[in-house]
């Protein structure tokens, strides 16, 4: 299995700082937005994105995580059933601009329960979605994201996994084809 | 781990320890689903569910309802009250006529003991069991446990007293095999005549006097006196009970450490609890209840994971 580096730390550094400058652009001091990490993997995207936010405007940005398990369309159709991680909202969403974010954007059913179990907490003002990766010809839904880290062409059996120094040791993007028995 | 070894819910004795971890850690998320201003997921819109509940039942029926509600599922209800099982209709007729209608999961109430366990047998449905006599109630065991475990962080090592009519409860049996599995120590507590006679084999201990099972534990679960399913005496009088085995403020007061209360219910004000310690805040009976909902919709939305498309 050979593994392509897409981007390395130093990429993927300026990426955030020029999401981060993005994001300030159409939500100012984020008095009235929030940011919203899905689980599992979309969550370490945002610790990064708010310790940079919150260097740079200087004041807290509010973040929380969202689990999608029960609002997935694949249930049932998996040998496991999906196990949910936690979900922590623990502000009001109604009224709010919200930026949902995940680390890849490829079919676009993740998003599509992502917004289902969002509006299960309230009516917010306005939803955005911000993915690090878009794998643009993948999409088997009429979703795009607002703000890009990067946008890659992938068949659609290759893989992209952005790896994280929490998780991995090693801040990286890669891309590969699974073997077939995996 | 994250697929139960079992096919059916019949009984605790059936599950092993990590299929009670993987339900009671699916239960925490669901319990954030059911606090959140829309209290519903759509997982499993596409599945049917059948009520049946050849007993009697409030808490357990409603408890399964609004799971089930919770999760999207279609469900249809049925009680033997009203229904052709009076006509002189066998159990299995009745379930495969319901399963004609597509119906994928059986949540059945039944007064025989096994009941469950022979249905799953025989019919093409998951059935998770609800009660079956004085057999098992495997759901009311692991919120029992959710309970606990909500309170003291784990089961691990804490020791628990079962009080009262040991012999007719479903409950207790489910409990004392549930409990042991997640490592908690375990005792009885009741007049002689209610405590069966060969428990101890089951490992735990048996106890006649209620200020020293208490005075020893970590959590008392009072259970009620099923007066319906005694068909002799087995105790002078519910006054006599109740001055022997009743926990009054007064005792739980006097304790020389902070116990928790529980009760599966329906509770007997004045018989096996007074009413101020039912209301009093070491007991977690409310919470208990509020807990059902998300354990019972772990059970469901586990098992339904496993029905073939």
């Amino acid at each position: 299995m050979e593994k392509q580096i897409i981007l390395n730390k130093r990429h993927i550094d300026l990426t955030l700082k020029r999401l981060c400058y993005q994001l300030i652009e159409s939500h100012n001091d984020f008095s009235n937005s929030v940011i919203i990490g899905l689980q599992p993997r979309g969550i370490h995207v945002v610790t990064r994105l708010k310790k940079q936010l919150e260097e740079i405007l200087g004041k807290e940005v509010v973040c929380g995580n969202l689990d999608i398990t029960f609002y997935r369309d694949d249930f049932r159709r998996r040998e496991k059933p999906l196990i949910p991680s936690a979900t922590n909202i623990d502000f009001v969403i109604e009224g709010k601009n919200i930026i949902i974010v995940d680390d890849v954007l490829f079919t676009g059913r993740t998003i599509r329960a992502g917004l289902d179990a969002l509006l299960a907490f309230g009516r917010p003002a306005r939803v955005e979605l911000l993915a690090f990766i878009d794998r643009r010809f993948n999409r088997d839904l009429p979703i795009q994201a607002d703000y890009i880290g990067k946008t890659v062409d992938t068949l659609s059996e290759e893989r992209v996994s952005v790896e994280w120094s929490e998780t991995e040791g090693e801040d990286k993007v890669i891309l590969f084809t699974p073997d077939s028995n995996e | 781990m994250n697929n139960l070894s079992v096919e059916h819910l019949t009984g605790i004795k059936d599950l092993t320890s990590a299929d009670i971890e993987l339900i009671l850690n699916t239960a925490e998320t669901f319990k954030q689903v059911i606090n959140r201003p829309i209290k519903k997921v759509p997982s499993l819109r596409d599945i049917t569910i059948a009520n049946l509940f050849f007993e009697n039942s409030t808490r357990t029926r409603l408890s399964f309802e609004l799971a089930e509600k919770r999760l999207s599922a279609d469900v249809v209800n049925f009680s033997a009250a009203s229904s052709s099982v009076k006509k002189g209709e066998t159990l299995i007729d009745t379930v495969n006529n319901i399963l004609s209608m597509k119906v994928d999961l059986v949540v059945m109430r039944h007064p025989n003991p096994g009941a469950a366990k022979f249905l799953s047998e025989r019919v093409d449905a998951r059935v998770i069991n609800a009660g079956d006599g004085t057999h098992e109630h495997p759901t009311q065991a692991l919120l029992d446990a959710f309970s606990i475990r909500e309170q003291l962080g784990t089961l691990e090592g804490k020791k628990v007293v079962i009080v009262g009519d040991i012999l007719h409860s479903r409950v207790a049996l489910s409990n004392i095999y549930c409990l042991q599995k997640m490592g908690a120590e375990v005792m009885v507590c009741g007049p002689t005549t209610l405590i069966p006679k060969y428990i101890s084999e089951l490992g735990v201990k048996v106890e006649h006097n209620l200020r020293r099972a208490l005075e020893w534990c970590d959590v008392a679960n009072m259970l009620r006196i099923q007066l319906e399913r005694q068909d002799i005496k087995f105790f002078p009088s519910l006054r006599e009970y109740s001055m022997q085995f009743g926990l009054d403020k007064q005792l739980l007061d006097s304790l020389s450490k902070r116990i928790i209360v529980m009760h599966p219910g329906p509770i007997n004000r004045g018989v096996e609890i007074t009413s101020d310690v039912a209301d009093s805040d070491q007991s977690i009976i409310l919470q208990q209840v509020e807990n059902g909902v998300a354990v019972r919709m772990a059970c469901i939305y586990l098992l339904a994971s496993k029905i073939g498309r």
